[in-house]
């Protein structure tokens, strides 16, 4: 029994990491880009 | 200077309401899915509870392999045409594939232990599996550590080329040799098959997988384009301060 909800955990875990890993660039990456335009329509 | 329109990185996108939508569908299958596979499904005679590790582990892979077929096609049409949007196919699909895979090689031990009563052997199938999650990380890192550019795309693609051909031999690996891995149940030839509720709980658990899939390749491919955004803005204020 402890093997099944291991299996299953990890996977749910897997996905919800990976999620968050794709949400957390994504941040990083439009502040990136709000602070290169911002730079550019000050200019 | 007159200040020029770049792409814009706040407000609503396109594909907002689409990647909503998918992601619930999404979830609501993967919730059924569970059900099917650790409530509904009936358990298997030999292997008892454990079988039921099997509705997670074969989707898995068959979803990794899907993310990798979609990589080696993507690598392809990058070669021939030099396409960015076949560039970011590339790099997502083979991440995506990476994740599913990484969750076949975990739940594999898991269940081969209290059946095998090992963790782990070296027959084919096991060391194939291992090899091809080896070669697309490296192929995820040589992509992440080498200075973005024209040669990094290249290379890249003509790497994945390469790596592909393990999915197959991967695949038939249980069927051209004798392996501690059990033989195929799915297209496995006469006597092989699953019982018609195993069937549903399956199909059910590989559907949530592929939208799944879907919904992270969409997701990792967008973000492929806003890096290739910020690079070109980027590039053009550096050629501005240049030119002054």
């Amino acid at each position: 029994m402890h093997s099944v909800v291991a299996a299953f955990a990890a996977a749910w875990i897997i996905h919800i990491v990976y999620l968050f890993t794709l949400a957390s660039r994504q941040r990083e990456l439009r502040r990136a880009l709000n602070a290169v335009t911002t730079q550019r329509d000050v200019r | 200077m007159e200040a020029k329109r770049l792409t814009p990185a706040t407000g609503p996108r396109p594909t907002s309401n689409w990647i909503v939508l998918w992601g619930s569908l999404t979830l609501l299958l993967l919730l059924v899915g569970l059900y099917l596979a650790l409530l509904w499904a009936p358990e298997e005679a030999t292997m008892g509870i454990y079988q039921r590790i099997f509705y997670y582990h074969v989707p898995a892979a068959i979803t990794a392999f899907v993310a990798f077929f979609i990589n080696l096609v993507a690598s392809v049409v990058y070669l021939l045409r030099r396409s960015r949007i076949a560039d970011a196919w590339a790099v997502a699909s083979a991440e995506v594939g990476v994740v599913f895979l990484t969750i076949n090689l975990i739940t594999g031990p898991i269940w081969a232990k209290p059946i095998w009563g090992i963790w782990w052997t070296w027959d084919a199938r096991l060391t194939l599996d291992l090899v091809l999650w080896v070669m697309y990380v490296s192929y995820l890192l040589l992509r992440q550590l080498t200075p973005r550019g024209e040669l990094q795309p290249r290379l890249a693609a003509a790497l994945a080329c390469f790596f592909f051909v393990d999915v197959p031999i991967n695949y038939m690996a249980i069927r051209w040799w004798h392996t501690q891995h059990p033989q195929p149940v799915i297209f496995g030839g006469p006597g092989s098959g699953l019982a018609p509720p195993m069937y549903v709980a399956l199909a059910i658990c590989w559907m949530a997988f592929m939208a799944l899939g879907y919904v992270l390749l969409r997701l990792r491919i967008e973000q492929e384009m806003d890096r290739h955004a910020l690079d070109d803005a980027q590039r053009a204020l550096l050629l501005e301060d240049v030119g002054g």
